[in-house]
C-alpha cells in the first residue's frame, strides 16, 4: 500500500544554507493494509521527517513514496491533496497544541464535515461521530461539547484518532502519539491501534520508546543517522537483534524484570554471533541492507 | 537519616483557591539511598522535588516539617534556604540547557555560582576537572559554550556541577528524560557511581518512568494525588506490589517482548482527581477494583512488612 524506495532527504542547514544535514538516507520500506511498522530511533535518526515526507508536510530529496502506486510527492494542486488526506492522515505528538484552546475540542469534527463530507445530514453525520467515538472507547458524554482544556492527553489524542477515522483513511502516520501520555493512559491508546489495524489500517508507528515500538508492531524498523540500521518482523528483530546498534540500544532500554547488569552478563555469557554488514564506500550515499533470514535484514554499520 | 519529611503539605495558591499538590507526605530517606519518586504527571513528585530546594511564589508550605542530617530545613523561608543550596541540597533539572547560562563560558559559569555561594573556584578546581574526567568528558568543556554540547554532554556537565560541594541531598527532576536511551543509560550510571564514591549522601530521583527507576534506585516511592501510595526497595515494588495503584500501573507498562498477540496490558480507567477540591477518603477510591466502604475513610501509611510502607485499608493485615 505504502512504498518507500531509496528515500532520501537532505536538509541544508548552517547559516546561508550553505551546509547539508542528511535526515533520511536510502529508506526502503513497505506497509501493508492491516500491518503496524515501527519505526524506532533516537533522536536525529530521521523517524519523523520519514513521517513528514509520507504525509507530504516536507519535500522527498530523491526516491519516491508510492501510496497505492501514486507517487505522493508528485500530488499537486489543492484537490488532489484533499483526496490524499481522505485516505491517509497523521496523528502527533503534543495533543494540547493539535487543538485550537479557543474552540470547543469537538470542532476538529467539523471542520473534517465542512470540507469532506458537506452534504451528509446532520442525524448521520452526528450518528458517524458518534461511531468514531466509540470505536476509540471514549464516552461521548464525556468527551462531546468540552474545551481541549478539560480533557486530558490521553481522551485528546483518542478524539484526533477519532478524527481520522471519520475519513476512509487507509494509513495512519502516528508520530510519537504516546510519548506524552502517562503510563496508566497510554496502553489504551496502543490497545486502539491494535484494534485498527485488525479493521485493516495500515499504520506508520514513530517512537523512540523500544518496548512500545515493539508492543503493538508487526514489523519494526530500527533506524540510526537516516539510514535502516535492522528491519524484520518485530519478534525477530527483538529477539535476535543482528546489528550491533540495534544490540546496544536493546541493552541501554530500561526494562521492567531485569536490571542493566543482568542483561550484560547474560549478553556476555552467550555473545550473538556476527553478522556480516553491508559496507559501501566513502562517498557512496546508499545505504544497502542484506537478507539475514526471511523479512529480516540488516543495514550498514555508520559511526 | 539523611532526611526526614514529616506530615508535608505544600499547596499551590490560584485564583480559585488552593490546589493541594502535596498532601500529607511522611517518608524517610537513609544514609546512602536512592530513591526513585514515580508517579503519573500531576500526582505531585515534582512538586515534593522542587520543595526541598526552593518554593515558588505560587506555592505555599501549609504544614510539616523537613529535617536534613538531625537538623531542620526552613523549607518556607527563602533566605534562610540560601545556606542549605548547594552546599546540602542541590537539584539537576530536567533541562540541562535551563540550567546553563547560554552566554557564559561553561567554565566560568561554574566560577560564578560556586562565588556565589561563598567557595573560592581555586580551591575546587582540581576537584572538577577529576569529576569531569570521572563522566567521561575533557576539562576542556569548560572552555565550551553550553550550545557546544550534546544533551548528554550537557547533562553530565551539570552533574558534576551540582554535586560538586558533595551536597547530603541529591535531586535529580526528570533528569534523563529527554535523553535517548543509551545516553540515558550512561548517564544513569554516573549518577551511581557519584553516591558511590560518597559525592552525594542520598538522592531523589523523580521520573514518570518504572522501569528506570529500577535500574538504578534502591528503594521507590509512588505518588498518587498529592499522596504517597507506595514505598518499598524497587525490587519489591516492581516484583511484589501491594497498593492496587502499583499493581494497575506496573501492569499498564509494556516490555520489551510483550506483543499485542500475548496479552493485551490493560490501562487503569478514569483520570485522577482534581487537587483543587480532592476528594475524601483514599484519593484512588474512584479507579480502583477493590474499593469499599472503608475506602471513604483516608487510608494511613503503615510499614506492611519493614521497609515497605503502603497507605490502602486492603494491605498489612
Amino acid at each position: 500500500m505504502l512504498e518507500l524506495s531509496h528515500v532520501h532527504k537532505v536538509y541544508r542547514v548552517g547559516a546561508f544554507g550553505g551546509a547539508r544535514l542528511r535526515a533520511v538516507r536510502d529508506v526502503n520500506l513497505t506497509v501493508e493494509p492491516g500491518e503496524v511498522v515501527s519505526l524506532i530511533g533516537e533522536s536525529g535518526s530521521g523517524k519523523s521527517t520519514i513521517g513528514k515526507m509520507v504525509l507530504g508536510l516536507t519535500g522527498v530529496s530523491s526516491g519516491q513514496i508510492l501510496f497505492e502506486g501514486n507517487d505522493v510527492s508528485r500530488i499537486r494542486g489543492f484537490s488532489a491533496k484533499k483526496e490524499y488526506y481522505r485516505r491517509v492522515q497523521g496523528v502527533f505528538q503534543d495533543p494540547f497544541s493539535s487543538f485550537n484552546p479557543i474552540f470547543k475540542a469537538d470542532r476538529v469534527f467539523e471542520m473534517i464535515r465542512s470540507s469532506y463530507f458537506p452534504a451528509t445530514s446532520d442525524a448521520d453525520w452526528r450518528q458517524k461521530v458518534l461511531d468514531a467515538i466509540g470505536t476509540v472507547r471514549l464516552d461521548p458524554g464525556n468527551v462531546l461539547d468540552k474545551y481541549p482544556h478539560q480533557l486530558s492527553g490521553g481522551q485528546l489524542q483518542r478524539l484526533l484518532i477519532a478524527r481520522a477515522l471519520l475519513l476512509d483513511i487507509k494509513l495512519l502516520v502516528a508520530d510519537e502519539i504516546i510519548s506524552m501520555l502517562d503510563a496508566s493512559t497510554r496502553i489504551d491508546v496502543l490497545n486502539l491501534l491494535a484494534d485498527l489495524k485488525e479493521r485493516g489500517l495500515g499504520i506508520l508507528f514513530v517512537t523512540h520508546d523500544l518496548s512500545l515500538g515493539n508492543y503493538v508492531s508487526d514489523r519494526s524498523v530500527i533506524l540510526r543517522k537516516g539510514a535502516i540500521a535492522e528491519m524484520g518482523p518485530t519478534r525477530a528483530v527483538f529477539e535476535n537483534p543482528m546489528h550491533p546498534y540495534s544490540r546496544h540500544l536493546l541493552s541501554c532500554v530500561p526494562q521492567l524484570h531485569r536490571t542493566w547488569t543482568e542483561v550484560d552478563e547474560e549478553l556476555a555469557a552467550n555473545p550473538p554471533e556476527d553478522v556480516v554488514l553491508p559496507t559501501v564506500g566513502e562517498d557512496d550515499d546508499s545505504a544497502p541492507l542484506t537478507e539475514v533470514e526471511k523479512g529480516h535484514f540488516v543495514g550498514i554499520d555508520q559511526h | 537519616m539523611t532526611l526526614r519529611v514529616n506530615d508535608l503539605k505544600v499547596y499551590y495558591q490560584t485564583l480559585r483557591g488552593d490546589v493541594h499538590a502535596l498532601d500529607g507526605v511522611n517518608f524517610d530517606l537513609a544514609d546512602g539511598e536512592i530513591m526513585g519518586l514515580a508517579g503519573e504527571s500531576g500526582c505531585g513528585k515534582s512538586t515534593l522535588g522542587k520543595s526541598l530546594i526552593r518554593l515558588d511564589g505560587r506555592m505555599r508550605h501549609v504544614d510539616g516539617t523537613i529535617e536534613l542530617d538531625g537538623e531542620n530545613v526552613p523549607i518556607a523561608d527563602d533566605r534562610a534556604m540560601n545556606r542549605f543550596r548547594y552546599h546540602e541540597i542541590s537539584l539537576i533539572p530536567q533541562y540541562a540547557m535551563s540550567a546553563l547560562n547560554p552566554t557564559r563560558k561553561i567554565g566560568r559559569m561554574i566560577n560564578e555560582l560556586l562565588r556565589s555561594r561563598g567557595v573560592r573556584p581555586a580551591d575546587v578546581a582540581e576537584e572538577l576537572d577529576r569529576r569531569l574526567e570521572l563522566v567521561g568528558l575533557d576539562p576542556d568543556v569548560l572552555k565550551r559554550f553550553p550550545i557546544e554540547l550534546s544533551g548528554g554532554m550537557k547533562q553530565r556537565v551539570v552533574m558534576v556541577m551540582a554535586t560538586l560541594l558533595d551536597p547530603s541531598l541529591l535531586i535529580a527532576d526528570e533528569a534523563t528524560s529527554a535523553l535517548d536511551v543509551s545516553t540515558q543509560r550512561s548517564v544513569v550510571e554516573s549518577m551511581v557511581e557519584f553516591r558511590d564514591r560518597g559525592y552525594v549522601k542520598s538522592m531523589i530521583f523523580v521520573t514518570h518512568d518504572i522501569s528506570l527507576v529500577y535500574q538504578m534506585a534502591d528503594t521507590v516511592m509512588v505518588m498518587y494525588a498529592g499522596r504517597i501510595a507506595e514505598k518499598a526497595p524497587a525490587s519489591t515494588i516492581i516484583n511484589d506490589p501491594q497498593h492496587p495503584y502499583t499493581k494497575m500501573l506496573i501492569g499498564a507498562l509494556p516490555e520489551v517482548g510483550t506483543t499485542t498477540e500475548d496479552t493485551r496490558l490493560e490501562g487503569i480507567p478514569g483520570t485522577p482527581p482534581g487537587l483543587l477540591h480532592p476528594p475524601t477518603g483514599c484519593r484512588f477510591k474512584d479507579r480502583c477494583p477493590i474499593a469499599s466502604e472503608e475506602c471513604s475513610q483516608t487510608p494511613p501509611l503503615v510499614e506492611i512488612e519493614p521497609g515497605h510502607w503502603a497507605a490502602c485499608w486492603k494491605t498489612g493485615r
